[in-house]
This record gives C-alpha cells, structure tokens and sequence, in this order.
C-alpha cells in the first residue's frame, strides 16, 4: 500500500523540531514547575512517533540507528546511578543535594543533581516507548 | 553502613539493568546471574545478623525522615524474610540455566527474574504501605512477562488471567490506600499503627479498610475464596519460573497480610481476625482436596501451595506470640521446601517425560538419587522432626490451642495428613510401581539439575536442625509484631 503523504511528511519535517525543542524546554522546567524527565521523555518519543508515521520503520531506523532496548537500560543505569551517588558521601541512598553557580552568559542557576536522575528518567521513557511503538509497527 | 538496607534491593536491580545491555551473550548473562545471586545472600545474611544483633535497622530514602519520607525497615521479620529469598533464588536460577531453554535465556529472562527479585525485596523491606503497592507492581509486572516468556499456547492462555486478577487487585489496593489515608492521614506503616492504636472508637470504616486490604493480599496470597487463579497460572510456565512464583510470590501477599494484621488493623480483631481464621481453614481444606483429587504433579504441588497459605494465616490469625513465631518458622520453611519440591518435580518431568502420574512409574531405578531427596523434601514439608516443617506447625498449634481454636486446629491435622497423602502419592505412583521407561528411552537427563535442589534440601534440614536459633530469630520478630510499639519507636524514633 502506497499512500500520498507529502503534507504529512512535509509537515513532520518541521514541527519535529518544534516538538523536540518543547520536549527539551519541559524536561528542564520539571524542576520546580510542570515538566521533567517523564513528560519531557514523552514529549521526545510523540516526535520520533510522528516521523515514523510520517515516514515508515525502515526510514526511522536509517535516521536513528539506536537500539532502543539499550537506551532503556542506560537511562536505569543512569537513575540508579544517581541514587547510588550519594554513597560517596555516607547520606542515604537518592539523596539529592543542588547549589548555584554563575555562568559567563547565562547568569547564576541552578544546578542539582536531581537533573541527573531526570536524564535517567527521560531516557527510559524514551527508550521504553519506541520499543513498544517499534515492536508493535513490526509485527504486521 | 548508613546504606546497608538498600543493598538487596539494589544489588538484583543493578545486575538486571547490566543484564539488559547484552541479551545475547548467554554465558555472561548466567555468571553474572550466579554471582549476584551469591552476593544477595551474602548482604541479606550479613543484614540478618545486624537486626539480631543490633535490633531493627531503619534507612530513610533521600534522607527525608519518617513519616514525610519513604523509609526501609529492616526489622527482624524482614531480614528473615529476604534471607529466605536470596538462599532461594539462587538455586532456582541455577536450575534454570539448565532447563529453561536457548531462546529464553537469549530474551531477558534473567533481566527480568532479577526485576522479580527486586520487587520481592522491596515488598519485605519497605515501611510505607504505598511503596509497598510500587514494589508489589515492579514484582507483578516483571512475573507478567515471565509467565508469558517463550509463548507457548497453555502459557498465553493462562497468563492472560493471570494478568485480568492481578491488574483487578492492584487496582483494589490502590483504593485501600487511598481510603486508609483519607481516614488516618498517613501511609508510613508506624504511624498507621500509632494512629490506629490511638484511636478509641471502634471505628467501622477502619474494619471495612481492613477488610478491603484483606481481599487485595488474598487475591495476591491465593486465600479462600480468592485462589482460583492460581492452580492454572502457575502450572503454566516451565518449571524454574513455577518454582520462584510458588516459592516467592504468594508469600509477599501472605507476607502483606502478616504485616497489616499485626502492626496496623488490631482495633477489631473480634472480626477481622476471627474473619481471617475461618478464611484460612477454608483454604486449608480447598487446596487439600485440590492436591487429593488431582493425577497431574504440577497440580498436586500448586494446591499444596494453597494450603500452606492457610497454615500461615492460621498463624497469624491466633494474635499469640507463639501463633505468630510459629507462622513466621513456616513461612520460611514453606519457602525454602516449595521452592525445592517444584525444583524436584521439574526434574522429575523432564526424566519422565510427563507430568502425569498415571503415565509415570518406576523412576526411582533410575534415578535413586531425585527419588530419596524427594522423599526427604516430602518428609520435610509434612514435619517429621527432625525436618524443617515440624517446629513451625506445633507453634502455629499452641498458638491455636492459647486462643481457643480448637476446631481449626483439628481442621489442620487432618489438613497435614492428607497434605502428606497427596505427596506420597507422588512418590508411590511416580517412583515407585511399573518402571514405564527403560534407560535406552529416557527423554531428558537429570544431570546437573539435582544440586540446587540439594542444596535446598540442606537448607531445609539446616533449619530443622538449627531450630533453636531460627526459633529465638522468630520469637524476636514476633514479639515485634505482637507488640507494634516496639515498631512504631524504632522508625519513628521518638
């Protein structure tokens, strides 16, 4: 089956980057407001879902050569990786600590280690998502 | 050692994320298995000795202290619980590497048996009764995939219903809690217990919370009328998953009950606990006509699960110091001997090439060896003396006796014989009789699949003969049960 999608396509071909743009934008709101590594991770996954169903599998894979299973397991590596940090330290396990910092352009922020935690997060959910979306688009 | 808690939580969840990155590579996957498997028994041993030493350990996650915080107890009932676990899952494990097939062991099936045993540890560990739902998922859903790994047509059949109850129970459990905190406030166990405790109105909305969480735990821990589903779901997978489901699973939910009646819902024991009491005759008396009617070894051995859940809550349910040790001695030595029994029957399967007793017989010509370690784990789960089975029955009999049940002690003598009928069946039929397989036919070989269950043999006699220290082990975690307060100041720590 052959089907025209030029809109479709042409369409997907920019506001994925808006979509990856605001995904990115949540990730790092999640901090104190809405947003954060789940919904940013989300976010992410509705753009790759949108160019997979712009385009199809084969197309995906070639612009993604990712092996989502393996992201998964990163993104766990990763959050449990931060719980285990605080062991350096002798506090208990996911303690979380953050400070300020000023930068040339950007001015004092805010960094935390809760972010670490969050890429694990985002990484997961990624991850997690495509090989569903992934392994139900293959099975036809 | 402010951490020490989380280690066997953490320790099979690291080894399950490590397992995911390389899928294909078999002998990594079984070396790593075995070598964190012998680690967990390592750490829950070495945090067993801790509690009986030092009294209850507690850890606050993310250093939020109790009740804001989600904090881990370790307290004596817990570490026995996860010592039991590690000393079980290893060997099961072993036994899998050589039974459970190329094409499971190259599609996460140790990831995910890691995941279980997360889960299992965190249920035993956690001293907040929402945790206790998230640790109870990752346990269900990692035993959702491993029910229906490799696909075969009896397992996706059963694993659908298997799926159906669990998702209809958790969905209950999340209402328990929520209507537990909308009443109480809290969710951190202790406080649960303070407030409960404080209380002087009997409360009937608490009895119907109680209630409630009893249906939850009792569709999870297969209690009368709750256990249908367990018979077929858990003869559908091949043997070493059916083992660590039989061995594991249902005593988290019988674990759950152990800890909410005690520790939390004592307001109305006229009820809930008579409740309980009767519940748990009845599902003596289910799973031992179920292991009595049955020819299949499979269905035999499931139904004995069954009743074991009854013997337990039995236990529990007498709120005696001496019912409850006796309940906490039989829940490890359910353990540990479900555990080798499913081990033996699997063996026992492939040797036979059927797991029905009327096609089987004369067995143990061949196989002395899984016939007499199969009589020993018979004896052992019936308690013969000297065995690990027999100290946690006459416990759970005197605390029967202290609260005047009389009539459910008699229930559970009876119960016990016909629980050692139906296994001996086995052994008669099985190994016993017109030997059907001569050694030029056999269909499958036993080598190397009787050592894990030795070793859980050893463990079980080692428990039997050891009794004494296992007992003061038991009494101690008890008597914390028997009396929360002893809880409630260690976590709370006012």
């Amino acid at each position: 089956m052959k089907s025209n999608d030029v809109i479709l396509q042409t369409v997907a071909n920019i506001v994925l980057f808006i979509i990856l743009m605001f995904s990115v934008f949540l990730f790092f709101n999640g901090h104190h407001e809405p947003g954060g590594g789940f919904i940013g991770g989300l976010m992410t996954s509705s753009a790759l879902v949108l160019l997979l169903l712009a385009y199809d599998l084969e197309t995906v894979k070639r612009i993604l050569p990712v092996d989502f299973k393996l992201v998964t397991a990163a993104g766990l590596l990763v959050a449990v990786g931060t719980g285990m940090g605080s062991f350096f330290f002798g506090a208990p396990f996911l303690s979380q600590t953050y400070d300020y910092f000023h930068f040339p352009v950007l001015g004092e922020l805010e960094l935390a280690t809760a972010l670490i935690f969050d890429v694990g997060v985002y990484l997961v959910v990624v991850g997690i998502t495509l090989t569903i979306i992934q392994t139900i688009g293959e099975d036809r | 050692m402010t951490n020490l808690l989380i280690w066997p939580i953490l320790l099979p969840l690291l080894t399950g994320i490590l397992l995911l990155f390389a899928p294909k590579q078999i002998r990594f996957q079984r070396v790593l298995s075995a070598i964190s498997g012998a680690g967990l028994i390592a750490v829950t041993v070495f945090i067993l000795l801790t509690v009986r030493d030092g009294g209850i350990q507690t850890l606050e996650l993310g250093g939020w202290t109790p009740p804001f915080g989600i904090v881990l107890v370790g307290d004596m009932l817990a570490s026995l619980l996860t010592t039991t676990t590690a000393v079980v899952s290893l060997p099961i494990v072993i036994f899998a590497m050589s039974t459970i097939g190329k094409e499971r062991e190259q599609f996460y099936f140790y990831a995910f048996y890691q995941f279980l045993i997360t889960g299992v540890m965190g249920a035993f560990l956690t001293g907040d009764i929402f945790n206790l739902f998230v640790f109870f998922e990752v346990m269900l859903i990692s035993s959702y995939i491993l029910i229906v790994h490799g696909g075969t047509k009896i397992q996706l059949r059963e694993s659908f219903k298997y799926v159906l109850v669990n998702v209809i129970s958790s969905a209950f459990f999340v209402v328990a809690v929520a209507y537990l905190y909308a009443v109480t406030g809290t969710l951190n166990m202790a406080q649960l217990s303070q407030r409960i405790g404080s209380l002087d109105s009997d409360a009937p909305i608490l009895t119907v919370i109680a209630v409630l969480f009893l249906i939850v735990f009792g569709l999870k821990g297969a209690l009368f009328p709750l256990y249908f589903w367990l018979p077929a779901s858990y003869t559908a997978p091949p043997s070493a998953i059916a083992a660590v489901f039989g061995a594991l699973l249902t005593k988290v939910g019988m674990y759950s009950i152990f800890r909410t009646y005690t520790i939390i819902f004592t307001h109305d024991t006229g009820f809930t606990h008579q409740l309980l009491a009767v519940l748990a005759a009845c599902t003596m008396v289910i799973g031992v006509i179920g292991a009595v009617a049955h020819q299949d070894v499979k269905k035999i051995l499931v139904y004995n699960v069954i009743v074991a859940v009854g013997f337990v809550l039995f236990g529990v349910s007498t709120l005696t110091e001496t019912g409850m040790a006796g309940a906490v001695f039989y829940l490890i030595h359910d353990i540990v001997i479900k555990g080798a029994l499913f081990l033996l029957l699997g063996a026992m399967i492939i040797a036979a090439g059927t797991s029905h007793l009327r096609n089987m017989g004369g067995l143990i010509k061949h196989h002395p060896r899984l016939g007499w370690m199969f009589f020993t784990a018979v004896m052992a789960l019936v308690g013969v003396p000297p065995l690990s089975g027999f100290v946690g029955k006459l416990l759970i009999i005197q605390g029967g006796a202290q609260d005047g049940q009389y009539i459910i002690i008699a229930v559970m003598m009876a119960a016990s014989l016909l629980v050692l009928y139906s296994m001996i069946r086995i052994f008669l039929y099985g190994f016993y009789g017109r030997i059907r397989l001569e050694k030029a036919d056999q269909h499958g070989s036993t080598k190397g699949l009787l050592l894990p269950c030795a070793f859980l043999i050893a463990v079980s006699a080692f428990i039997g003969l050891g009794a004494e220290s296992v007992y003061q082990m038991a009494a101690t975690a008890a008597q914390t049960l028997h009396d929360p307060q002893i809880y409630i100041d260690a976590v709370l720590k006012e």
